[in-house]
């Protein structure tokens, strides 16, 4: 099972037809089949089957409680670090099911990132919070690890801001750098995907744009799922966008798509402010 | 009367009531230290700190009660810190919603407020009645068993303080639970831990009751580990409940002495906890 292609088992009539052609190549690299999840009795999940586009940007929004961050949870199985929460269904990856017991828990962690909505730096130096990461599958000399730092604090637009204070402590920036501390932190372990939980939601204005600018960047290299409680930044930032609600995946298509023409009532009332 | 006047006296009783409370609490506590520094400083000299206790009628110094004191105190706190963090990492860290993490807490807390004598007859049962003398060993062995509670104790609180956000970043890059709690758990709570085995250095620094049943006493200078050994609270209770003056004036200077030392741990420990608490 584990040979066939995500694509081939892809059971959704996919929607891709038209996304951005004028853009690079995209190809599935996540199928989520059949996905349910429960925390404890309560099931916050239902069934939900889509996927995710390599080289794209796919939003997730959805009201508060709807399942979205939920769903970006087992896709790294960072929800296996509490008891009691438990998972179905499968999560194709290159066509593999990562959610089976024999994938190493850690070797999957490092091929697929995470940003979480508030900053997350480590207690230790700008540095060392990009090199921890690097360190646990690479052993570097000095001169290359200093160099894979700064590419990765480059590619998050941080570098100019902290080349001269590598040494001071991540805990000092401010909390937009911060954020982009650990989106550097991120890219830095070369991962195959990106998940952006709500990564701008407590940030301003400027540093959300910043931020937002990063993701159309980082869009060219990875696979990237972001939710978002900003519908707007939904419709700037993604290729495609799925609508939950209540644990289901109400709609999955083009972002431009479900912001022009969805196909479900509830979508549409969802972002015309209608509801939620 | 309106509203307003009627927060405002009550507002005004409280106040005053927990004032009066605060002075009543400090009054004794500046009385004890007082009295400590009035009858104890004429025997802080040069002679304390490099003489042995003296038999009654002629000079001497505590050198020898010191020395055990720290010693012991010292092997104490090797053997519980270590257990001690380690425990604490495993109730924070590994036990979450176990059955058997709430018993080893329940327990660590029952072991956390008993009394230190009963601590005391246990090792002398265990250790001193087995090996046949009282011994060095023994006494740092019942001050470890009082060391691991307060250690356990605060270790867990403090990883307990670290927020989830901050093990799951760490999980999401591939790091394994070892590497997160040493690399990142650890990091964001040292200071509080350290804090915590400062206390508990403190904290057995005045006990007397464990060691009067397990490393008794020693008039003379011994390094002896296997044998009886001198230190300042046994030493302190022996020489204040003798009718000779000269030992008594050296129960005051032993007394002074340890609370000088407890009162600069403790301060050490404020100072490191608000220092560098964790900000995040």
């Amino acid at each position: 099972m584990s040979l066939t292609t995500a694509r081939q088992v892809m059971p959704l009539s996919p929607p891709d037809s038209l996304a951005a052609d004028a853009e690079a190549p995209s190809r599935q690299k996540v199928l989520i089949r059949n996905v349910e999840f429960y925390y404890g009795a309560f099931k916050a999940l239902k069934n939900v089957t889509m996927p995710l586009h390599d080289k794209r940007v796919t939003a997730f929004i959805g009201p508060s409680g709807c399942g979205k961050s939920t769903l970006l949870r087992v896709l790294n199985r960072i929800y296996e670090l509490y008891p009691g929460q438990r998972a179905g269904g499968e999560v194709m990856i290159d066509g593999e099911n990562v959610l089976s017991p024999r994938v190493d828990l850690n070797l999957l962690r490092a091929r697929i990132g995470m940003v979480f909505q508030k900053p997350t730096p480590f207690p230790m130096s700008i540095y060392d919070n990009i090199a921890f990461g690097i360190r646990l599958y690479e052993k570097l000399p000095h001169h290359e690890l200093d160099e894979r730092v700064e590419s990765a604090l480059r590619r998050a637009a941080l570098w100019d801001e902290v080349k001269d204070k590598l040494r001071q402590s991540g805990l000092g920036l401010s909390g937009g750098q911060q954020q982009r501390l650990c989106i550097a932190r991120a890219v830095a372990v070369r991962p195959e995907i990106l998940l952006l939980d709500e990564p701008a939601s407590a940030l301003d204005p400027l540093s959300t744009q910043r931020i937002e600018e990063l993701i159309a960047e980082l869009k060219a290299d990875y696979c990237i799922a972001i939710v978002t409680h900003n519908m707007q930044q939904a419709a700037r930032s993604s290729d495609y966008t799925a609508f939950m609600y209540l644990g289901e995946l109400i709609e999955f298509d083009e972002t431009e798509r479900i912001f022009t023409r969805p196909k479900q009532k509830h979508t549409e009332d969802y972002i015309t402010g209608r509801f939620g | 009367m309106d509203i307003y006047a009627r927060r405002r006296i009550a507002n005004g009783m409280v106040m005053t009531l927990s004032v009066a409370a605060t002075a009543f609490g400090l009054l004794w506590l500046i009385l004890v230290l007082w009295t400590l520094l009035e009858n104890g400083i004429a025997s802080i000299t040069p002679a304390l700190f490099s003489q042995m206790t003296p038999p009654p009628g002629s000079a001497g110094g505590l050198l020898n009660a010191i020395f055990g004191s720290v010693v012991m105190t010292l092997i104490a706190t090797l053997i519980g810190t270590p257990t001690g963090i380690l425990a604490g990492t495993f109730l924070a860290e590994y036990s979450r919603g176990s059955r058997f993490g709430e018993i080893v807490r329940f327990i660590n807390d029952t072991l956390l407020s008993a009394p230190s004598i009963i601590v005391g007859l246990f090792v002398y049962e265990i250790m001193v009645v087995k090996m046949g003398h009282f011994s060095a060993w023994a006494g740092a062995v019942a001050l470890a068993i009082i060391v691991v509670p307060v250690v356990v104790r605060t270790t867990e609180d403090m990883l307990h303080l670290v927020p989830d956000a901050l093990r799951e970043a760490a999980s999401a890059l591939g790091s394994p639970k070892w590497k997160v709690i040493v690399m990142v758990s650890y990091r964001a709570a040292i200071q509080g831990m350290v804090t915590g085995v400062m206390l508990a250095v403190a904290r057995i620094a005045g006990e007397t009751a464990p060691l009067l049943f397990t490393a008794l006493n020693n008039q003379f200078w011994s390094t002896n580990m296997n044998g009886p050994m001198a230190n300042l609270p046994v030493v302190i209770f022996q020489f204040a409940m003798s009718p000779y003056a000269d030992w008594q004036v050296l129960a005051w200077g032993g007394a002074l002495l340890i609370t000088i030392t407890v009162l600069l741990l403790n301060i050490g420990a404020r100072a490191l906890a608000s220092w560098g608490t964790f900000k995040q």
